[in-house]
Order: structure tokens, then C-alpha cells, then sequence
């Protein structure tokens, strides 16, 4: 008896869409689309919204003949997932096409990261915008701020943050003042940036004087921002560590905080010293805050204690919210998507930055 | 009696066990007093605007005609906001969750949360640069077709600077804030639930209904509260996106106002009352996002309690 292998449908498989149909749809849909499209004026974008609705349309409707109306269901529910997946991804890309066109000509005019806004006036860019001149001034005052207002932002909230996480896992048991305190850091992770920022003004205003507006202030109002960050990611680290290494430290005679500072934070470092990096990056985005406290000049300013200070997120707002020269803002847009190209390659830098801390410091198992 | 010497403690010991312990509690009793801080020079430097004459303030009519304006402002913008990014977010939640190849899901969660990583003000100029020029075709579409509905009611704005366009900019900000919580949710279903509505020949969209989004329910509920909050804080893209005006009902003409736009427009050049009026803004703010994100929590204690969650 030979077997003759015959490939027929068997009655499970009965009823069912082939494993291609789904292509064959997007095939048809691409073509009927680009139908449509070219009746009313072709535009990539519609063609490929278009072409979704006419793919969903079509497999749904199939799947409907077919397989029945809860198999057309669970078609359509798989369009709709798979398309809110695409269309958040459309502003991430949307995003960083605009910033990268429009910040790679004010990136690489010579000087940009080198020099500052100082005499740079109307006048230049308005030279620059009408005979073609190089576009003048540049964004080192502001990186130079946003530097040193995060870095002492940092300085304020590690601390602050890290020793309340270590209170709140190992001292806090659970403790009324523990209770609050975690409490209103899930609040304090809810002020608005703004609103940190006003906080700090007013503190300042009542301490100091009214108008006082310098780095150090601004470095409070990110240090408010900061600090729940801090905190709620330390705590979340310092959670996971072994309760048997506590433990057999003790056993050896080891008072707490040498087993704190000796055991337990090096244990954690890792995802501490990746949660702070997250909260830098976080924070060294934040323009409201540092708008209401720091205001915005245009020279360069080393003293965080004195003077108005510029960072790069307030540069990128005044520059396109107040130009250079109002008659001719192209050298100012030019200067603030290349401000914003530098802010977001510092910002993913930091994230990066976090993933790489996280695997390299994460403690040796042995294995 | 000699003391034995295992009671005696080495003083270096002791006082380091002391100091340490006291400064971690230090630590945590300064959050608290600076958000007692935070709560009590808002109230300060509000009061004066609360107090002056109606004339004084801005607009002429008291605070309270000032302040109401740009509140209803700020929450037409979050909601905009939130009708968007909700559904879209719960979506994508549920995509990285459910659908995606599992060896691909850890990576595409990274992609969305790179959406949060983009400081705002970058989004603000992306909005004001690209978005409102590109959009504004469709409002002329909304105010030619649909203008008998009065939040489309024409004309149109020509520069597509419009509260529509601050609301679609807010939506992608708070759009990671809900995916990252929800997805959180959607993965910590119980895998027995699941299995069994597959096990009865449920299709997978079904054994979501089934399981999955009863299971999370409260907490995409309080995901959404979450985003809420950050919507109603948002200041740069509002201010950037936003050509503010005063309020009206169509959201494709330019006009409308939100609380954190109006702080960071005005406070740079403020001084004297003015400053203490936009405090006082600012305080109504910290009040309706705290009321805001203490029902989230509120919603996420009383779902860990009975869920058996965590």
C-alpha cells in the first residue's frame, strides 16, 4: 500500500482564513489605497491611514464570511491593538525627525557650543537672516547652567533621598512617620513642576528678598522634583536586598549602620546609582521650575548663588517664544532646535547611562 | 560589681549606630517639612491677592473671576488630553502585554518609554513648529463640516495654535504614563484566568474582556487619574502650542488659557501684586492635582488590599 501524502483541509482547520490571508488584504489594501489616494492627491501619510482602515475593513469583513462574527472580533481587536501601538509611535518619530532636521544646521555652526548670547543682538541675526552671514552666539552659557543648576540639584537630593529610603526600609517598620512619609512622597511625586518652582520662589521671596532669582534657587525647585524620585526608587532597590545578608552580618557582631553602609548599600548601588540617573534626566528637562526661579540671561554666569542664570531648556523656550530679533526669528528657531537637539542627546545619553550603571555595577552572583 | 564586658559598648560603635539612624529620620522628617514648606509659602504669598480689592487684581473683578477663566482652561485641555491618550495608551498596554512577541515586548516597552524621556519643552516646540501647521488643515475641515457643533465652531485658526493642538501634544505626554501602569497591571493577571477562558475556546480578545480588563480595571483607573494630574501641570507645551485668549467654547479657534501656561508666561516680568495673584494661581493648581492624584492612590491601596496584587 503506498501512501500518497494528499494535503487536504482537514474538518479542524475547516472554516478558517489561510495563514496568508492577513498579507494578501495588506497587498490589496496597499493598491487600493494608493487608488485612493491618488484621486484626491497623493500624501504618504494618508496613503498609509487609509491603506490601515481599507486592511482592517477588509480582514475583518473576511474573517466575518469565514470564520464567524467572534473570530471577526478577535480580528478586529488585534487591528485596533496593533494600531494604537503605530500611532503612539508616529509622535516619538515625528519628534525626533523635527528636532534632528531642524538641529543639525545650529549644531554644527562653528561655535555654537562654545560661545554665548552675550552682544549678540537683533542687528546680527537680522544680517545673518538677510545676507546670509554665519548665525552668531551660541548655547555654553546655558549648558554651563543647566550643569551646574542639576549638579547641585543632585548634590541637595541624593542625600536627602537616600537616607530617607534607607529610614523607611530599615528603621522605619512600618512606623506612623514612616507611613507619612511614604505618603506624601506619592504626593510630593504629583506636584506639578511649576508649582515646585513657585514654591521655591516664594521661599526665597520670604528668606531673602522678593525678586531673588539665582541658580541655587532653581536648584531647590528641581531638588522638590527630584528628591520623590530619588527616594521611591532607592527604597524600591534597597527592598529587594536579601534579608539574610543583614542577617549574617549581624551574626558577626556588625552594628547596623556598618551593615548599612557596609552590606546593604553595596548590594543596592547599582539600581540606586541607575534610579538617580533616571532622576537627573528626568529633571535636567524641566523648564517651568527653573523659568520662575533662575529667569534667563544671556551671558555667562559661574556663581549659582548670584545673578539670573540661563539653561538650556529656558533657552530653547525664550528663543522661540521671544526672538533675538522679532522682525527676522530664523536665526533664533536655528539656535533653539539646536539647543533642543543637544537636550535630547543629554537626556538619552543619561537614560543610557542608567541601563549600563544597572549592569555594570550589578552585584557579582557567582554564577 | 564589675559590669560584664559584653553590655559595655564600644562608644564609636553606638554613637555611629546613633548618628546614622538620626539622620536617616532627618532626611525623611525634611520631606515632610518641605511640603509643609511648600504648602505654607504658596498660602503666604497667596494671601495678599485672596485679601486685595477687587480692582487691584487683574482683569478688574477679584481673583476669583481671574483664576475661574483659566481653571475651566486647564481642564478642557486634560481632557482633550485624556479622551486621546486613554484609549491609544490602553492599546498600546496591551499590546507590549498580550500581543507582542515576547521576545520583542521588554524592548517595544522601552520605545514607549523613551515617549517620557523627551523633556516637554522639546514637545512644546514641536507642537508650535510642526504640529499646529500640520493640523490646521483638518480644523478648516472641522469648522467647514462640523461647525454646527459648537466646539468646532469656525473660523478655524489659521496658525493651528489652538487649545485642540495643546490638548493632542498633552496626550502624547501623559500617553507612557498610562501605558507603563497599565501594562504593569495587565501583566500581573493571574495566568490561571487566562488560561481557563482559553481553555473554554474564548479568542484571545475575549479572554481579555474576560480576564484581563476586569482584573485591571482600578488600575487603569488610577492610571488615568495619574495622567490626569500630569496633564493639568503640564506648563511648557500649553505655553509654546497655546495662542491664549480668553475662554471660549470652540477649541479650533485660538483663545482659552490653562493655570500652568499663565504662571510661566507671566511670572518672569510679574512684580508686586501680580506675583502674589499668580501664587495664588498656582496654589489652586497644587490643590486640584493633589485632590487628583490622592484619588489614584487612594484607588490603588484599596485594589492591593483585595486583589491579593503585589
Amino acid at each position: 500500500m503506498t501512501a500518497t501524502v494528499v494535503r487536504k483541509r482537514s474538518a479542524l482547520t475547516k472554516g478558517q482564513l489561510p495563514k496568508f490571508a492577513p498579507y494578501i488584504v495588506l497587498a490589496v489594501a496597499l493598491v487600493v489605497g494608493a487608488a485612493i489616494l491618488a484621486l484626491i492627491g497623493f500624501n504618504a501619510f494618508g496613503w498609509g491611514i487609509v491603506s490601515a482602515i481599507l486592511f482592517a475593513v477588509g480582514l475583518v469583513s473576511w474573517s466575518g464570511a469565514v470564520e464567524g462574527a467572534r473570530k471577526a472580533k478577535d480580528k478586529l481587536a488585534t487591528c485596533l491593538v496593533v494600531g494604537a501601538f503605530l500611532i503612539a509611535l508616529l509622535p516619538l518619530i515625528s519628534v525626533i525627525v523635527t528636532v534632528l532636521i531642524n538641529g543639525i544646521p545650529g549644531l554644527i555652526t562653528p561655535g555654537f557650543l562654545g560661545t554665548s548670547m552675550n552682544g549678540v543682538t537683533g542687528a546680527f541675526d537680522n544680517k545673518a537672516a538677510e545676507e546670509g552671514a554665519p548665525v552668531l552666539g551660541g548655547i555654553y552659557h546655558a549648558l554651563m547652567g543647566t550643569i551646574q543648576i542639576t549638579l547641585l540639584a543632585t548634590v541637595i537630593s541624593v542625600p536627602v533621598g537616600l537616607l530617607t529610603s534607607i529610614y523607611l526600609v530599615e528603621y522605619g517598620n512600618d512606623r506612623p512617620l514612616a507611613r507619612a512619609i511614604t505618603f506624601f512622597v506619592d504626593v510630593m511625586t504629583g506636584i506639578p513642576s511649576i508649582v515646585a518652582g513657585l514654591f521655591a520662589a516664594a521661599f526665597f521671596f520670604a528668606i531673602v528678598g522678593p525678586g531673588t532669582k539665582t541658580g541655587a534657587v532653581a536648584a531647590v525647585a528641581l531638588s522638590v522634583l527630584m528628591i520623590p524620585v530619588v527616594v521611591r526608587s532607592s527604597e524600591e532597590m534597597l527592598k529587594i536586598v536579601p534579608n539574610e545578608l543583614r542577617e549574617a552580618s549581624y551574626a558577626l557582631g556588625v552594628r547596623k549602620w556598618r551593615t548599612i553602609t557596609k552590606v546593604v548599600i553595596p548590594t543596592a548601588i547599582s539600581g540606586i546609582a541607575s534610579g538617580v540617573t533616571l532622576a537627573i534626566a528626568r529633571v535636567i528637562g524641566e523648564t517651568a521650575p527653573i523659568l520662575v526661579t533662575a529667569g534667563f540671561a544671556t551671558t555667562i554666569n559661574n556663581n549659582v548663588f548670584g545673578g539670573w542664570m540661563a539653561s538650556l531648556p529656558t533657552f530653547i523656550y525664550t528663543q522661540i517664544l521671544n526672538p533675538t530679533s522679532p522682525s527676522n526669528p530664523g536665526p533664533s528657531d536655528q539656535r533653539a532646535w539646536g539647543a533642543a537637539l543637544v537636550l535630547i542627546i543629554l537626556v538619552m545619553l543619561l537614560n543610557l547611562g542608567a541601563r549600563l550603571i544597572a549592569r555594570m555595577f550589578a552585584p557579582k552572583t557567582g554564577r | 560589681m564589675t559590669t560584664n564586658s559584653l553590655t559595655t559598648s564600644h562608644g564609636a560603635g553606638r554613637a555611629g549606630d546613633k548618628v546614622f539612624s538620626g539622620a536617616a529620620m532627618a532626611a525623611g522628617c525634611l520631606i515632610l517639612a518641605v511640603l509643609f514648606g511648600v504648602a505654607l509659602f504658596l498660602v503666604v504669598q497667596a494671601i495678599p491677592a485672596l485679601t486685595a480689592p477687587a480692582a487691584d487684581i487683574q482683569g478688574g473683578h477679584g481673583f476669583f473671576a481671574y483664576i475661574a477663566p483659566i481653571v475651566v482652561g486647564t481642564l478642557i485641555a486634560a481632557v482633550i488630553a485624556l479622551v486621546i491618550a486613554t484609549p491609544v495608551a490602553i492599546g498600546v498596554a496591551l499590546f507590549i502585554s498580550h500581543y507582542a512577541p515576547r521576545r520583542l515586548a521588554a524592548g517595544l516597552g522601552y520605545v514607549v518609554d523613551l515617549l517620557a524621556a523627551i523633556p516637554s519643552v522639546v514637545y512644546g516646540a514641536w507642537g508650535a513648529a510642526f504640529l499646529a501647521k500640520e493640523i490646521s488643515p483638518a480644523y478648516d475641515w472641522l469648522a467647514t463640516y462640523l461647525g454646527w457643533i459648537p466646539i468646532f465652531e469656525g473660523p478655524a485658526s489659521a496658525t493651528g495654535k489652538t487649545i485642540l493642538t495643546a490638548g493632542i501634544v498633552l496626550s502624547v505626554m501623559v500617553l507612557p504614563i498610562i501605558t507603563s501602569l497599565s501594562r504593569e497591571i495587565f501583566l500581573q493577571t493571574p495566568k490561571l484566568h487566562e488560561e481557563a477562558a482559553l481553555a473554554l475556546g474564548a479568542t484571545r480578545w475575549e479572554m481579555i474582556k474576560m480576564a484581563v480588563l476586569p482584573f485591571g480595571r482600578p488600575g487603569i483607573i488610577s492610571a488615568i487619574m495619574l495622567g490626569l494630574g500630569r496633564a493639568l501641570g503640564e506648563t511648557m507645551a500649553v505655553a509654546l502650542v497655546l495662542s491664549s485668549g480668553v475662554l471660549t467654547a470652540s477649541l479650533i479657534q485660538s483663545g482659552n488659557q490653562t493655570i500652568a501656561a499663565e504662571i510661566a508666561l507671566n511670572f518672569p516680568e510679574a512684580s508686586g501684586l501680580k506675583v502674589n495673584t499668580l501664587i495664588a494661581a498656582g496654589l489652586v493648581l497644587f490643590v486640584i492635582t493633589l485632590g487628583v492624584n490622592m484619588i489614584a492612590r487612594w484607588i490603588i491601596t484599596r485594589h492591593k488590599e483585595f486583589s491579593g496584587a503585589n
